[in-house]
């Protein structure tokens, strides 16, 4: 860390098509890499199975939060007209929960939707404004119509001839050194 | 000469869903192009006229603060008027954008992604003024908090068992899930514009709400579960906001109003206006902005498909109403229904029929389905016949309940009918900001269903 500017981040490397990156993925996990990922404008099927990625766990706590949701708009119904202020109201029962279920529902799926977007940002490491591939000037196309993939250097089997040497062998090409300072 | 099977057309086979001979980085100019470029003088010109009209919605608003909700033409027995029928039929608007965004999503309906973009901005904008007219109609406007169970000294909690808080609930959440969902949409592609900008400022903005989105797969993945969730919860607010709406007439004891029907009636209503306000948008939208080759006739074609069916579901529901207040034996019924048709306010009942059951037959045809003006006058029709449906829903039961001592006559005032077009001003001042500085088509979903985003797809392909 002594020349904090010029530290590598890391590599990357362009591909030419969704086709082409999903092999590459393939191969650099077949060469024991793990801090890499592939760049694509959108969405691809099946990267997930060529990167050896399994189903995102993101779900598991979106159902937890569908549970907190509808129980705890259940319990506020409950505890606001049964223990709190009980009025009978049109000589219904205090517990009517026939009536609380509109309002039951509508707070799990509120509580979910916010679990949704916000686990997914947390679950990226987003929000994150500054991050080194953004130095890169050809990486902007990513977002457009380029394809690439990024190892980190902090990856184990990171070298940064050996690993450029890699990528160029499995079809990359605009092979680029990341830096912390940018150019 | 062909062989017979040639002219089979199989399902693979269907008409591509882009136009034009597109590629990844002529669909990115073409949408964001819309964004960077200058905004044609015409834009200009529809935001003035809505911002103007915005500002007649402020001042009415102000004034009723001010003088109180006296200045409605509401009486004694009709106490709901347009405030009411305003906020049903926008809500119903909504529902169209859910359906496209969720629902055709979990349908794998793939030609929804020209649409779904600008039709989740309508529902957002539409809900929106929708929820200004309960909010302005409580009359006192400062205590509407009353409406959230907030603890406070008088110790009093809102009543859980009443339809109209259920509805606060309802279009509240439905309003934020469709705001959620449609940010979501949104990251990836205020990504792209972030990684276009040519001004600092633009940069720094769009990068600021795209959160610093790399668009690798390790984010992808848990963007597709996010994505697919939202979708997933937002399919049962399609059937349940308009349902809760719905029950605001239904568990009272109004005649006509009093019905189990109303929760679906009003769901397919729902879709079906919401669904013309799609159409009346998407057909400006592609001749302002050139894009033919991405909603194309064939996305026209298959919204009007939508609206020949639930037009008729709406006109199925018309005809129960009539065969159940016969069936029940209960004669306010009857006579409700009768007064409906033959009453004082026969003629809105007949714009109501006329546009809504007779405008959706025209879809039966191939040639109308596929001619632009048609459909572009139909959409209008559609959504002016279903004003008039809630119109019809909430007049006639009210002036002429059950006696004959009760009953009244209701007419709108000028502050009525300035809110209520002042309404159109929120709402197409909102929509023309949407489409000035956020991608109104969806780039990455887009990109996602061109042919050559599979990666099975020609030379290079993964093959196994």
């Amino acid at each position: 860390m002594n020349n904090v500017t010029g530290r590598t981040i890391g590599l990357i490397a362009q591909f030419g098509s969704s086709g082409e990156l999903i092999k590459a993925a393939k191969k650099m996990r077949e060469s024991g890499y793990s801090k890499y990922d592939c760049h694509s404008p959108f969405l691809i099927h099946g990267m997930d199975k060529a990167m050896g990625l399994g189903r995102s766990k993101l779900g598991w706590v979106i159902g937890a939060s569908a549970i907190i949701g509808t129980s705890g708009a259940l319990a506020l119904q409950w505890w606001t007209s049964t223990i709190n202020y009980p009025l009978v109201i049109s000589g219904k029962p205090l517990f009517s929960f026939q009536a609380y279920v509109p309002i039951t529902f509508a707070l799990g799926v509120l509580l979910s939707a916010f679990t949704a977007l916000i686990g997914m940002l947390v679950f990226n490491g987003l929000p994150r404004w500054h991050h080194p591939l953004f130095n890169s000037e050809r990486f902007e196309s990513a977002s457009d119509d380029a394809f690439f993939v990024s190892v980190l250097s902090e990856d184990p089997k990171f070298d940064e001839t050996e690993t450029k040497q890699l990528l160029e062998a499995i079809g990359g090409t605009n092979c680029e050194l990341l830096t912390e300072s940018g150019k | 000469m062909n062989k017979p099977a040639e002219n089979i057309a199989l399902p693979a086979e269907e008409a591509p869903l882009i136009t034009g001979g597109q590629t990844f980085h002529s669909i990115t100019e073409k949408i964001a192009g819309v964004v960077e470029r200058k905004m044609p003088k015409l834009w200009l010109l529809a935001f003035g006229a809505a911002f103007s009209f915005l500002l007649v919605l402020l001042g009415s608003i102000g004034y009723l603060v001010w003088e109180g909700i006296g200045i409605w033409g509401l009486n004694n027995p009709v106490g709901w008027g347009w405030a009411i029928i305003n906020f049903v039929w926008w809500v119903g608007i909504g529902h169209a954008g859910t359906l496209i965004s969720a629902i055709l999503f979990l349908l794998r309906q793939r030609w929804r992604t020209s649409i779904n973009r600008f039709a989740e901005a309508m529902t957002l904008f539409a809900v929106l003024c929708a929820l200004i007219f309960p909010g302005i109609h409580v009359g006192r406007i400062w205590v509407a908090y009353f409406l959230a169970p907030v603890p406070s000294q008088m110790m009093v909690w809102p009543n859980f068992r009443s339809p109209l808080l259920w509805d606060v609930f309802a279009v509240g959440t439905y309003f934020t899930a469709s705001l959620l969902f449609w940010y979501t949409g949104l990251i990836p592609d205020l990504a792209t514009l972030r990684d276009r900008a040519i001004s600092k400022i633009k940069k720094i903005l769009y990068g600021i709400f795209a959160m610093g989105w790399r668009g690798g797969n390790r984010q992808w993945r848990h963007y597709e579960i996010a994505y697919l969730i939202l979708a997933g919860i937002s399919t049962p607010l399609v059937l349940s906001v308009h349902s809760v709406v719905s029950t605001d007439f239904a568990v009272s004891i109004i005649p006509g109003w009093h019905t189990t029907i109303f929760p679906p009636y009003f769901v397919a209503g729902a879709i079906y206006s919401g669904f013309a306000m799609v159409m009346t948008l998407s057909v400006i939208a592609r001749k302002v902005f050139n894009l033919e080759n991405i909603i194309t006739i064939n996305h026209l074609e298959k919204m009007n498909k939508i609206m020949l069916l639930t037009g008729m579901m709406v006109g199925y529901s018309y005809a129960t109403e009539y065969f159940i207040a016969w069936y029940s034996g209960n004669i306010y019924e009857q006579f409700t229904f009768i007064n409906r048709a033959f009453g004082n306010y026969a003629w809105a009942y007949w714009i109501m029929i006329s546009c809504n059951v007779l405008v959706p037959q025209l879809f039966w045809f191939k040639k109308l389905r596929r001619t632009v003006p048609v459909m572009f006058v139909a959409s209008i029709l559609i959504n002016v016949g279903m004003w008039f449906e809630r119109f019809v829903i909430v007049v006639t039961s009210l002036s002429r309940d059950y006696l004959p001592a009760n009953w009244g006559y209701y007419a709108p005032t000028l502050w009525d009918i300035l809110i209520f077009a002042g309404s159109f001003g929120l709402f197409f001042t909102l929509f023309l900001l949407f489409v000035r500085f956020l991608p109104m088509v969806s780039m990455t979903e887009i990109k996602g269903v061109l042919p050559e985003a599979d990666p099975h797809h020609g030379a290079g392909g993964v093959h196994e």
